[in-house]
């Protein structure tokens, strides 16, 4: 056997893996292609297709479903057709609520995570094991830990009455408050950890070479630092705003009636008779696409900034 | 020097870590320390006790809960045993196959449950199994969390494969091993840590996960997270924050012996 002048190696084929790639990757093409991608596919069919009285399917073509998302028609579908504002109320709340989370975790995420990078190496592991503690614990046990603190007569009333802070207990549960700050407490790891990445990686002489030219410290933070470390931002607000804007637990056990996301509003389709799997199916179909849309956003312009 | 620190320090940021801690631990800490609280109410204290502890275990909801933490850590073992053997061929041939057509490809299918929101995935699989007819129980459960697990197993793995040279391989296949012989007692043992992290990421995944398995359970199957959610709803009992508090210390457990893991592979290297 010759060696191989470019490896420099007797095995011509370097580590020989090189004519298996198919049967290795075939596993996972064949599992997630049969059990995502076709299911996918599926209910973007069904979202075509016509409810059945009873909580099924018709298989017959309609817009029904996109139509009743966007356009009320009366109580009998006889009327004019006006915009529906029901259902884009939902994904609207979703929307700012989702925003506001990212908003949020940035605010607390960046310094935590600058903090954290700026320890003695030595730490920094400890520091970000105390971080990813919660990520690693039940989220259901998170949100159900949230909504026993936040009760009428919970644990964060009563503290705040013993210190006569309010005279009578807020109500938090079952509003907007409560859900933003059950997704804000749900994902809040998620903004801190890419950061804390792209700040380790941070080259500090630039803030020193800014500081001796009279630049203050926030200025050296916002023209120097956060252009440096800007992916890591990106890359936390997406993983934040991204299952926030599809998040169920925390506008279910935290939200009420009135505080409706896109979350509960598909979960609803799919339960019991009184659902609707088409209407289901085009509500996820729209979350879907305004979650592809966002990391397709992201795909390119990251790729641009190599470049 | 002193130039050097302040570079660093930015007024206010230790006050706002010490938030973010606070408001990641107080829930926890607070439904932990409620949970062996000795009254039946869950808002005033009457004294420690380990009562709803002994409740979990023997109490009326014990055989429940049982039922409920075995399918969930029989799940959770088989969906990332298998996600991990998946996703250690998938690494393999992504870090090691050079540069073949539909490596993108292959890279956007692998990463592909990450980017699909959980309830859109739980509409479709449910959606999949009841069109083709397949009655909805634990197979369909463990199905959807090998899928889901995939790409956890795969970082990690993935992650540390690329850090391992292959000249190790290159001298094994020049000493006559085969390719399987390679793989087996130069790369894998190489890839442990990687492949442990990956195990142990998707285990948790999959005992974490709720919404996908509540749309694919079928009537009468319960996971432990189904099941607190089922009692939940009913109002946050006692017996509740027992439970949590113990899959609390859990995944506290789990997540160090990986951080461990990680730090033995660490020095390895």
């Amino acid at each position: 056997m010759a060696a191989d002048p470019a490896t420099g190696s007797a095995t011509r084929g370097g580590t020989g893996w090189r004519e298996l790639v198919a049967p290795l990757l075939l596993p996972s093409w064949l599992v997630i292609g049969i059990f995502l991608v076709v299911p996918v596919a599926l209910m973007a069919t069904y979202s075509f297709l016509t409810k059945d009285f009873r909580g099924g399917i018709v298989w017959q073509f309609s817009l029904d479903a996109y139509d009743q998302f966007f356009l009320d028609r009366g109580l009998f579908g006889d009327e004019p057709p006006q915009p529906n504002w029901n259902y884009i109320a939902i994904f609207w709340r979703s929307i700012w609520q989702a925003g506001l989370a990212t908003l949020l975790c940035l605010v607390i995420g960046f310094p935590t995570a600058w903090f954290i990078a700026t320890r003695n190496p030595r730490h920094r592991a400890l520091w970000i094991f105390l971080i990813t503690v919660p990520y690693w614990v039940n989220l259901l046990i998170r949100t159900v830990s949230m909504r026993f603190l936040l009760r009428d007569q919970g644990p964060f009333n009563e503290a705040l009455l013993a210190l006569g802070l309010v005279d009578s207990p807020l109500r938090i549960i079952n509003t907007d408050v409560a859900v933003q700050i059950g997704l804000f407490y749900s994902y809040l790891p998620f903004m801190v950890l890419p950061i804390y990445a792209a700040v380790e990686r941070y080259d500090f002489s630039l803030s020193e070479a800014a500081r001796d030219l009279y630049a203050g410290p926030w200025t050296t933070l916002r023209v120097i630092v956060l252009p440096a470390v800007k992916p890591g931002i990106v890359a936390g607000c997406i993983l934040v705003f991204v299952p926030s804007l599809g998040a169920f637990l925390a506008p279910d056990l935290l939200g009420g009636a009135r505080t409706y996301m896109i979350g509960s509003l598909i979960d609803e389709q799919f339960r019991g008779s009184a659902g609707n799997w088409p209407f289901g199916s085009a509500a996820a179909m729209i979350l879907l696409t305004m979650v592809l849309a966002v990391l397709l956003w992201h795909a390119r312009s990251a790729g641009r900034e190599q470049r | 020097m002193d130039m050097y620190s302040n570079i660093r320090r930015y007024r206010g940021f230790g006050v706002l870590t010490a938030l973010c801690l606070t408001v990641l631990y107080v829930p926890l800490i607070v439904v932990a320390v409620y949970s062996f609280n000795a009254s039946r109410s869950i808002t005033a204290w009457g004294g420690f006790s380990f009562e709803w502890y002994v409740d979990v275990f023997i109490g009326q909801e014990a055989p429940i809960f049982r039922a409920a933490a075995w399918n969930s850590i029989s799940i959770a073992f088989l969906a990332a045993s298998a996600a991990t053997v998946i996703a250690v061929a998938a690494a393999v041939a992504m870090t090691r196959g050079g540069a073949f057509r539909g490596r993108q490809a292959s890279f956007a299918v692998i990463s592909l449950p990450l980017m699909v929101p959980e309830i859109v995935i739980a509409v479709a699989t449910l959606i999949f199994f009841t069109t083709i007819g397949v009655r909805t129980g634990y197979g369909t459960i463990l199905i959807a969390h090998i899928t889901f697990c995939i790409p956890f197993a795969y970082l990690p793995i993935s992650a540390r494969l690329q850090g391992i040279e292959e000249s190790y391989e290159l001298a094994a296949r020049d000493l006559y091993a085969t390719r399987w012989q390679a793989f087996r007692l130069i790369l894998l043992p190489l890839l442990m840590p990687g492949v442990i992290s990956g195990w142990l990421l998707a285990f948790i995944i999959s005992l974490d996960d709720f919404i996908i398995t509540n749309f694919v359970k079928g009537a009468g199957m319960e996971t432990l997270p189904t099941a607190i959610f089922g009692s939940v709803k009913q109002g946050i009992k006692p017996n509740i924050m027992a439970i949590s508090t113990l899959m609390l210390v859990f995944s506290a457990v789990f997540v160090t012996l990986s951080y461990l893991i990680n730090r033995i592979g660490q020095k390895a290297r």
